[in-house]
């Protein structure tokens, strides 16, 4: 039994702490004429808004007792596949707070937050210099929203050209369920397409799938079985041969920092997960950031506005919507504090530093996958990039669930699980760069004592986690009977 | 793993079993197992028409959500509604209680191209590897 223990129980909910009349501010008395609220918009019914009264310090006990019950980058190892659970520089955090970028309001004058548009479009730009392409557009709120922005500017190209035969987009079966979900929210009909043996698109049927009734493809490179997709440039080819578009998820853009630009192997659209690739935060302490970068026949298309340079009266920098722009995807610029983040970190690692953040993930993660192999079977038996898929149910009577579950007695956060759907039972596992030696080599070491119990005590896992605050979750009821939101 | 033999398989794992003139329609034993625990079923309406191959409702666990496809052409004649709220008898039952949909069949020969229980059980072999 591992020596990990998490220091405090789930404390008690705020709201059954109140106390009536218990407050952590004191107002000063108003010294401005009072105006009450017009009639229609106060509460006619005091007591449906009974928010919870607490002292400051209750407040404070409260959330970080909560903060240690829980696991979390800056706490434990988090190899939690294809989230790229990264550690996130604390530069980023003084530089979002600055009282310079912190005090701006959205609605600011153009004249008077020339730093910010200065920020946006270096940020742009920079990010196009790193992918390979003409124009970016920083709007998407997150990897999703990146996606459907994509692939509605695919459809906006098509359709400007009179092109309307074209209903289906190409998706990998390899890929995450967010892009099929936003080939349906584009309007659009997926075509699954299968890999082959070696984890990677079966280049044979993506080439039958191509037809002119195609509008594009969805890929993912490296895809999710932490594979290069080698057959990239006939894949490419194909679709374009056919006059469909290539989509490329962003999602593992972290494994080729400096190393490939999509734009040049004729990706056409593409977003960025800041939130992963470029270390802002993620994994409940969002919100996320997707900006998208287009090749020049899309880039008309980009969502915007998009900050330009030249020459007005307010200033360099001004806000431009794009020609033939599908509009706006978020209120105002994006979500401005994790480009600044993305941005700081761009800037302190410099595009040497970028490539070694790509060389060090692959390298991290064909470590582990050489350390592991032995205690839990690796999938697809060669070099991997960013991260690797194992097979969790290699122990009879043991599941993927049961080896996740134990992983946490010994102080790691468990793998993604039984994703990517094309391997059965699948532990996907990617460590990131910013993991030492000895913490990859604690969590090998952790995986085959969680294998040597599989077989000496199976139990022991069916029965885990045992050191955690709350002990295995019910899955099923949290499915059936959704409780959203606090019930007295 | 239960392979029940009166009844055919297609490689999508759904079974069916000729019921009179009627096709049963469910996941089978091994589909059931791969998914986990079974949290919701989506079926179709009673009267829909669908090709071979078709989806016709989706199967959604606590893994994943995986859509489930016509055996058979046909007619849906009868859903099973009790799923609504015991989704888990595709996981205690599949082959009873845990049954999908009952189809008219409009090429009744579309059966009999289906795999056999033994074939079946090949199949899933090939998929282990």
């Amino acid at each position: 039994m591992s020596s990990f223990r998490f220091d405090s129980p789930i404390p008690p909910l705020l709201y059954e702490i109140s106390r009536t009349g218990r407050r952590a501010v004191l107002l000063p008395e108003s010294d401005v004429p009072e105006t009450p609220l017009p009639d229609h918009l106060v509460r006619s019914d005091a007591d449906e808004l009974r928010l919870p009264e607490v002292s400051e310090q209750d407040v404070v006990r409260h959330f970080t007792k909560l903060s240690h019950a829980n696991m979390s980058i800056d706490t434990n190892f988090y190899p939690l596949g294809s989230c790229t659970m990264k550690y996130n520089p604390k530069i980023n955090e003084a530089v979002a707070a600055h009282p310079g970028f912190a005090g701006q309001h959205p609605l600011g004058r153009v004249s008077d937050t020339q730093g910010a548009l200065a920020v946006m479009y270096r940020l742009q730009h920079m990010l196009a210099e790193i992918s390979g392409f003409s124009a970016v557009s920083l709007q998407p709120a997150a990897g999703a929203q990146g996606e459907l922005t994509g692939i509605l500017m695919i459809r906006a190209y098509h359709e400007s050209n009179g092109d309307t035969r074209r209903t289906k987009i190409l998706v990998p079966d390899s890929a995450h369920g967010t892009n099929p979900a936003t080939v349906t929210m584009a309007g659009y009909e997926t075509v699954e397409i299968p890999s082959n043996s070696r984890g990677t698109v079966d280049l044979d049927a993506l080439r039958a799938a191509c037809g002119d009734d195609v509008a594009g493809l969805m890929i993912t490179n490296p895809n999710t079985a932490g594979l290069f997709e080698e057959d990239i440039v006939a894949i490419v080819d194909a679709v374009h041969e056919c006059g469909g578009l290539v989509y490329g998820d962003g999602a593992n853009f972290n494994a080729i920092l400096g190393i490939v630009r999509p734009g040049d192997i004729g990706v056409d659209v593409m977003h960025f997960n800041l939130h992963k690739t470029f270390s802002t935060p993620h994994g409940g302490g969002g919100p996320g950031a997707g900006p998208v970068g287009a090749a020049p026949i899309l880039a008309p298309y980009l969502p915007g506005p998009v900050v330009t340079r030249g020459g007005t009266d307010d200033g360099d920098y001004r806000l431009t919507m794009p020609d033939r722009s599908i509009g706006r995807l978020k209120s105002f610029h994006g979500n401005f504090g994790m480009l600044l983040r993305a941005y700081a970190y761009i800037m302190m690692h410099g595009a040497d530093g970028l490539r070694a953040i790509s060389e060090n993930a692959v390298l991290n993660a064909n470590y582990l996958r050489v350390l592991t192999e032995r205690a839990f079977p690796v999938k697809f038996k060669r070099t991997c990039m960013h991260e690797f898929i194992s097979v969790g149910s290699v122990y009879d009577g043991v599941s993927t669930m049961d080896v996740a579950k134990r992983l946490l007695d010994y102080g790691f956060h468990a793998p993604t699980v039984y994703f990517p759907l094309i391997v059965k039972d699948a532990l996907m596992i990617e460590p990131t760069e910013s993991e030492n030696r000895e913490t990859l080599e604690a969590f090998a070491d952790a995986l085959q004592a969680v294998a040597d119990e599989a077989q000496s005590n199976p139990d022991l896992l069916h029965d885990a986690p045992h050191t955690t605050p709350l002990r295995r979750l019910d899955e099923v009821s949290a499915v059936r009977n959704l409780v959203l939101r606090y019930q007295r | 793993m239960t392979f029940r033999d009166d009844v055919k398989y297609q490689e999508s794992h759904e079974w069916a079993l000729k019921d009179d003139d009627l096709v049963i329609v469910g996941v089978s034993d091994y589909a059931q197992d791969s998914l986990g625990d079974v949290v919701y079923v989506e079926l179709p309406d009673v009267g829909d028409v669908k090709k071979k191959g078709d989806s016709f409702g989706v199967v959604e666990s606590v893994k994943a959500a995986s859509d489930v496809y016509m055996p058979v052409s046909g007619e849906i004649i009868e859903i099973n509604a009790d799923l609504d709220d015991n989704p888990s008898n595709v996981n205690d039952s599949p082959f009873d209680s845990g049954w999908l949909i009952k189809i008219k069949p409009s090429d009744p020969s579309e059966l009999s191209a289906l795999m056999s229980a033994q074939e079946y059980k090949t199949y899933t072999e090939g998929l282990e590897d």
